[in-house]
């Protein structure tokens, strides 16, 4: 990876940005110097997170919500987040296939993401990407990610505001049933209201979030209704949104989710320099000289672990 | 730190037809080989493949085609690649390609040319053994 990422990204350029968020997912050890020069100029974008099961239309709805932000003069950022396969390591990533008309428009950086396996490296990528963005200028990233499945990324810590998509006849009615879903949202999006359904879920989705009152503040989640496809119900969305971000920035509440998200990244931070450490002690020579030892019963397991942990604490205080 | 590489494809379909169920076969030949895959749609143009290639750090682009007009979108992938600084992308190619247009395709910069039938796994091969993570 190149050098000085920081001052080229902030002008703009795509590319540099590029690298910097492939050196984060790489864990290579200069992006993590270029994203500390990077901070101090984070922390302006509006942060949209986007979740529901597949083929709710997640993708189709940022791709039309791109083209809304667009027309409001806003620049945006998309981070599409899809699950690697545990077997190969491998992905396939094809949320960039709805959005495709925007690939010309300087206005706009899609960048793919591929959840790669622990899901506090997920969680330092998908943020670092964020800032990444945030430091180009982009006014508002929009990150995409299946819901709540395990192993994954909370995007409700991540975004400002959080959407959360629901379709008929995609078994969602039974996921509501399963509450927990239920909490997550500022807005829901019934999509694909075209379909048969559509009201019977409205319906059903009301009575729940009816039923519920003790909101942790005074916002009430909205319900919008939309066809991603048709581009209908997006102005909608868009005003939701921007009436979701009015309300975050009227009160505390904003800083109380940076907080959130700021555990988030912390605890990321902290998972990946110890991860680091285990790595470094599985591979240093001391083990071998521990597992000699630990095979002539010099020693015991736990005393040789305690002994290989310690020795890379200390090299991790001298840096 | 260890780094932890892996291999950036970017996968898309120039031109106007509109059949991409062989794309998706190496798209998933290339995820179970490994790589992370990005497939980005029909009917996009060399302009949008190459915005999409550099904002995704692909190391390789892998573009296929059935109408006549390979020989030039092949090629201004590989020069508008090069006039954005990303000339060191490996472009390689698939689809109902003459026999006779290889050495043109080769000259405009395409590292390889394969044609139908061509098995997933000679395909990865010849990925694994002449592209690295850049
Ligand atoms: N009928 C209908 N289909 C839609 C609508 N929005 C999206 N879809 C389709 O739903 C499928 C999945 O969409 P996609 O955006 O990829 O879903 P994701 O997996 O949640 O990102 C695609 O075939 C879309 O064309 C809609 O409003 N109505
Ligand atoms: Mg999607």
């Amino acid at each position: 990876m190149e050098n000085n990422l920081t001052e080229k990204i902030i002008r703009g350029d795509v590319r540099a940005a590029a690298k910097l968020m492939r050196g984060i997912e790489d864990n290579l050890p200069e992006a993590t110097d270029e994203l500390q020069k990077l901070y101090p100029y984070t922390g302006k974008a509006f942060i949209i997170g986007i979740t529901g099961s597949p083929g709710v239309g997640k993708s189709t709805l940022v791709d039309a919500l791109i083209t809304s932000f667009r027309q409001r003069q806003m620049t945006v950022g998309v981070v599409a987040i899809d699950p690697s396969s545990p077997f190969t390591g491998g992905a396939l990533l094809g949320d960039r296939v709805r959005m495709g008309k925007h690939n010309t428009d300087a206005g706009v950086f899609i960048r793919s993401l591929a959840s790669r396996g622990w899901a506090g490296g997920l969680a330092r990528a998908a943020i670092s990407v964020m800032y990444v963005m945030d430091a180009m200028g982009k006014d508002v990233i929009i990150v995409e990610a299946v819901g709540s499945g395990q192993g994954e990324v909370d995007i409700r810590r991540l975004a400002d505001t959080t959407i959360v998509v629901l379709a008929p006849g995609m078994g969602d009615e039974i996921q509501m049933m399963k509450a927990g879903i239920l909490e997550a949202a500022d807005v829901y999006v019934i999509n694909k209201a075209d379909k048969d359904g559509a009201g019977i879920l409205k319906t059903q989705l009301e009575i729940m979030l009816g039923t519920k009152t003790d909101y942790q503040n005074e916002w009430k989640p909205l319900i919008v209704p939309a066809q991603a496809l048709h581009g209908k119900g997006i102005d909608e969305l868009t005003a939701a949104l921007l009436q979701h971000k009015d309300y975050l920035y009227a009160g505390a509440e904003i800083m109380r989710r940076r907080r959130e998200r700021a555990k988030l990244e912390l605890a990321a931070a902290v998972e990946h320099s110890l991860r680091n450490h285990v790595k470094m002690i599985l591979e240093s020579e001391e083990l071998n000289t521990l597992a000699d030892n630990l095979a002539q019963r010099k020693t015991n397991p736990y005393l040789a672990a305690e002994q290989a942990v310690h020795k890379a604490m200390g090299k991790f205080r001298e840096c | 730190m260890s780094p932890e590489r892996k291999l950036r494809v970017l996968l898309g379909k120039p031109g106007l037809d509109g059949h991409d169920r062989g794309i998706k076969i190496i798209a998933r030949g290339f995820r179970d080989a490994g790589f992370e895959v990005i497939y980005t749609g029909l009917h996009q143009n060399p302009e949008q493949i190459v915005n999409a290639a550099i904002q995704e750090d692909a190391d390789l682009v892998g573009l296929s085609c059935l109408s006549g007009a390979h020989l030039y979108l092949f090629g201004e992938v590989v020069k508008q690649l090069r006039e954005r600084g990303a000339g060191d992308v490996t472009v390689i190619v698939g689809g109902i390609i003459p026999a006779e247009d290889v050495p043109a395709l080769k000259a405009a910069g395409i590292k390889e040319v394969f044609f139908p039938g061509t098995p997933i796994q000679t395909m990865v091969d010849w990925v694994k053994n002449n592209v690295k993570p850049l």
